[in-house]
């Protein structure tokens, strides 16, 4: 009786932890919740290599209980000597050959997913105009800063990617410092961006990121690079594709603007003084910031990356960046800044004219 | 130098160990040395998930962060489990073949101490403005921009430590090929014995490749020799090879004496031979060899294109087919037997199911598309956690409990023991288990910290509570061990009842000459079958009683190796302290020069007279 309750409490435990994992993770970041393709194929290779796996666990499991239940010393008597066995060909036989044909079970999908997702042969597709028809982006991995770059269109951004739906969008990948790894987990697998090669793929999203969480997936640089690599996220919007040719347009119209209020001409004066030998505020142009292009800083989800999108934390990231971000390159106020802090009211200033930096309407 | 027993002081007994060239005391030196690293290690585990158990947790800063998780791995794989195994093959495979000793006793303590003041040096950079921090993979492109001196400690450390394996792994090859008793056919050869002969071929072949890619680091960091360096021409992805040419092997290196201890403890606690030993031995032999054919599932996201992504995929597949055959020789091996579950066997049982999860997601990860999700994630953490903790320190603990008497001819309490597997077995799972999920809902590896709500706070809590049990697991061994010392009860020969192999046949305290007479070997299992057949002495001998040729002591491999510790510190700080040259000339002037008197000094040992052997006392040293 009370072996009994102990092995349902058992059971219900069991069953929790079951539920409990069976969460497949935040829509916008988990691999479990694929938001194209890619993901898609990468997650359906799980399932089939899991089922695989589980059988392979269930067979042992069954052999491995049995043989602890039934052959304990206890049970078979305290002077028995078992009888020697050398083996048996058979068994061997069997359990070498099922092995290999489970695996070669595996083996196909395998290679023929390797070889589908790495065909980048649509990057060079023109329409009848020598237009690109593919969106690609050049991906630059800084410490700890990520620069996309549309070189077909002639904009450039940062932090937060811009994608559109229902098509694939190629990505070459490079790092300017040190090696990162480009990972957007909801939309597909890693792709390292090296120092010394450009590497190609492509990702694909089916719908507008509008509808989750935040608004936009998460990505993440997944090859340690330094203290603040755990810090190096990024941002990811799809939007549908006349949105996307509609945003394009305003990236290529956006220009330095005198923004509306003092306050905010007053951050602008600063900024071109102390911030815009490194950053960049019209987002039509092509790569080589210094630091991130901010023409779109008003519209992104979060500051440096990785803080809430708020007034204090702009605040805050400029005053001290070392302090939020260890390792990384952005100078202190004193050294931009004529050898003095930002005051309260300068940073008020720069943070106002900073938010109003968009290219959304 | 005589045989008589005799009480020494702590001086004395110190000197001994400093100088000593006998197999069996060299595995007492790995065995403290590399559980002293072990410790280490774990206390940089903890202090790992001391700062991961909540997000945004500020512990430890970002930089001391990445410091710790490079030494815990470093420490673990290098100073911890590699010496600890290199200790059990010390202290059991010469007694196994039924040897005097190993081919080369000098070199075997020269390995060790390379090893040691290697492993010190690698560890002095606490202390000395900061340890390494590019991870233990040491990624070409961070190592090269990592500030300070953390880089140039790991691969000078490295460097020498290397060493001391590699002339490890080749005095095991040539002990195993020429000092086996007669008798003692290749294919009766115990497992571990087996495991030890393919994991040091693996050494000699693995560790090169390692060294020629941490001089390659020495040259650039030292003297901007620019191997690495791509705006010079050099190549980051070299490296990346170079480093997986040696790391993937290293796993078997690592692995494959576990499993050859679990085969040894298997047949002993089921009073079974093993099953299937010939397709035991081939799988052995092919598991070597095909670990160096698949180095390149580590970098399936590096962009090296389809076909090589879809050829190491395959490759990496193949090996799981071997691993399989031995699990299933294993269940086979229980199967019929008669289990009795001391805390060894409890290791052996507990490996299994632990072994094959790591094995399985091993296979779905070297599904190269699917590789590009869990690669660098905490998917990956999980796994290998699961085969190198689940496989190689389950082995360790269980070969600890299981050869201890051998080593020491007293026995580890085995309640504290099953306390202590117990509480190591569940943490283990409830640490690793659950870092499965971590990758797959999208947390990197290496990460020093996190933002809350991304779904992995609770997750990593629980993960961190599993820490906490593998820590108390851990010292209640310590505490079994020091009890074990205190006491001091003798258990004599053949201490388990079902030993099977030579080494449990030899008298205890094992006389330091080892075997009186050389055994005669009659078939696998050896003692087993002597003990079948009621023969009271456990061996067949092949030689009347003789004087024995033994080494003597040397104090030589201490100053080859410390005259290296030396050099290393003027070669890190060279460009930057007038001293370093002078430093690094002084160095290796002592190496040199206790070489060039090793090789003109000749020294024939002593020898151990017939009479003293035939008197008891021979049998004690
Ligand atoms: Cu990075
Ligand atoms: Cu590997």
């Amino acid at each position: 009786m009370m072996k009994g309750i102990k092995k349902w409490r058992l059971f219900s435990l069991l069953t929790a932890l079951m539920v409990f994992l069976s969460g497949c993770g935040e829509e916008h970041l988990s691999t479990l919740t694929p938001a194209g393709q890619v993901g898609r194929d990468q997650l359906d290779l799980m399932v089939l290599s899991t089922a695989i796996m589980v059988l392979v666990i269930i067979v042992v499991m069954i052999v491995y209980v049995l043989a602890i239940v039934k052959f304990r010393r206890s049970k078979v008597g305290e002077n028995v000597i078992p009888k020697q066995v050398e083996g048996s060909h058979k068994l061997e036989l069997i359990w070498t050959i099922v092995p290999i044909i489970l695996l070669l079970i595996l083996t196909v999908p395998t290679v023929v997913s390797t070889y589908k997702l790495a065909d980048v042969s649509g990057m060079d597709t023109v329409d009848a105009k020598g237009n690109k028809t593919a969106v690609t982006v050049n991906v630059k991995a800084n410490l700890y800063w990520w620069e996309f770059e549309y070189p077909d269109l002639g904009i450039v951004t940062a932090q937060e990617l811009v994608v559109p739906t229902q098509e694939k969008v190629y990505f070459n990948l490079k790092a300017a410092d040190v090696k990162h790894s480009f990972w957007i987990p909801a939309a597909g697998g890693k792709l390292d961006t090296n120092v010394d090669n450009l590497n190609k793929f492509y990702l694909t999203f089916d719908n507008p990121s509008e509808s989750l969480q935040d608004g936009v997936f998460y990505g993440k640089c997944a090859e340690l690079c330094g203290p603040s690599h755990a810090l190096m996220d990024f941002k990811v919007k799809s939007l549908d594709r006349d949105d996307f040719d509609a945003w394009v347009a305003d990236m290529k119209a956006s220009k330095e603007e005198t923004p509306e209020g003092d306050v905010a001409q007053q951050g602008q004066e600063i900024f071109n003084t102390s911030c815009i030998a490194c950053h960049a505020v019209s987002g039509a142009g092509s790569t080589g910031g210094v630091g991130p292009n901010l023409a779109t800083f008003g519209d992104r989800n979060r500051v440096a990356g990785f803080m809430e999108h708020t007034p204090e934390n702009i605040k805050a990231w400029i005053s001290n960046p070392e302090k939020h971000k260890p390792g990384n390159l952005m100078p202190e106020p004193k050294e931009i800044n004529n050898g003095k802090d930002f005051t309260d009211q300068e940073l008020t200033a720069l943070t106002e004219y900073l938010m109003g930096l968009s290219v959304e309407e | 130098m005589s045989s008589i027993a005799q009480k020494k002081g702590f001086g004395a007994t110190l000197w001994d160990y400093l100088t000593t060239v006998d197999h069996k005391k060299i595995a007492i030196l790995y065995l403290i040395t590399g559980g002293f690293f072990f410790i280490v290690g774990g206390i940089e585990a903890m202090l790992i998930r001391i700062q991961l158990a909540q997000p945004d947790n500020d512990f430890v800063s970002a930089g001391m962060f990445n410091q710790i998780i490079t030494m815990h791995g470093t420490t673990m794989i290098f100073l911890a489990a590699m010496p600890l195994l290199l200790g059990f093959m010390n202290a059991v495979m010469p007694l196994q073949i039924g040897a005097r000793d190993v081919a080369f006793p000098f070199l075997n303590s020269l390995g060790f101490w390379l090893f040691f003041f290697g492993g010190v040096f690698l560890n002095l950079s606490w202390f000395m403005g900061g340890a390494p921090d590019a991870g233990w993979t040491s990624y070409a492109s961070l190592s090269l921009a990592s500030p300070g001196h953390g880089i140039d400690f790991y691969a000078l450390g490295l460097f020498i430590s290397g060493f001391g394996t590699l002339i490890g792994g080749i005095n095991f090859l040539v002990t195993i090929i020429n000092m086996r008793a007669p008798g003692m056919t290749y294919m009766r050869m115990p497992l571990f014995t087996w495991t030890t002969f393919v994991a040091s071929a693996l050494i000699l072949f693995a560790f090169p490749p390692l060294t020629v890619g941490i001089v390659f680091m020495i040259v650039d960091r030292m003297f901007g020799g620019n191997f690495f360096d791509h705006t010079m021409g050099g190549n980051t992805i070299i490296w990346e090879h170079l480093f997986w040419i040696f790391g993937h092997p290293e796993v078997y290196i690592l692995i494959l004496p576990a499993f050859g201890i679990f085969s040894e403890i298997f047949p002993t606690f089921a009073r079974k031979r093993l099953f299937g030993y010939s397709a035991m031995v081939f799988a052995t032999v092919l598991i070597g060899f095909l670990g160096f054919m698949v180095w390149a599932h580590h970098m399936f996201t590096v962009g090296m294109g389809p076909t090589a992504n879809a050829i190491f995929a395959v490759a990496t597949m193949a090996i799981a087919v071997p691993t399989g055959v031995k699990i299933f020789n294993w269940l086979l091996t229980m199967w019929g037997g008669s289990i009795v579950f001391t805390t060894p066997m409890l290791y052996a049982v507990g490996f299994i199911p632990s072994f094959v999860a790591g094995g399985v997601t091993g296979v779905m990860q070297a599904a190269a598309p699917l590789d590009y999700q869990l690669h660098d994630s905490y998917f990956i953490v999980a796994h290998f956690h699961y085969v190198i903790v689940g496989g190689v320190v389950l082995g360790l603990l269980a070969g600890l409990h299981f050869y201890w008497p051998l080593m020491f001819n007293t026995m580890l309490n085995e309640k504290l023991g099953k306390i202590t597997f117990w509480l190591f077995f569940i943490g283990f799972h409830l640490t690793f288990f659950i870092q499965h999920f971590l990758g797959l809902l999208g947390m990197p590896r290496r990460v020093f910290t996190y933002v809350a709500d991304q779904g992995w706070d609770s997750y990593n809590m629980i993960s961190s509570i599993g820490a906490i049990f593998m820590a108390a697991g851990v010292i209640v061994l310590v505490v079994n061990i020091i009890m074990t010392i205190v006491k001091n009860e003798k258990v004599g020969r053949d201490p388990w009842g079902d030993g099977r192999t030579l080494e449990w046949a030899l008298p205890q305290p094992v006389p330091f000459y080892n075997f009186k007479q050389t055994p005669l070997v009659r078939g696998l299992d050896t003692f087993w079958i002597e003990k079948q057949e009621g023969n009271k002495e456990g061996m067949t001998y092949a030689e009347p009683v003789g004087d024995i040729h033994m080494p003597n002591n040397s104090f030589v491999p201490v100053v080859i190796s410390f005259g290296l510790f030396v050099a290393s510190f003027g070669a890190l700080y060279n460009g930057e302290k007038s001293w370093a040259v002078p430093v690094i000339i002084l160095g290796l002037g002592i190496t040199f020069a206790s070489m060039i008197h090793r090789s003109l000094k000749d020294d024939h040992g002593y020898h151990v007279h017939k009479e003293d052997l035939l008197d008891d006392k021979g049998g004690k040293h």
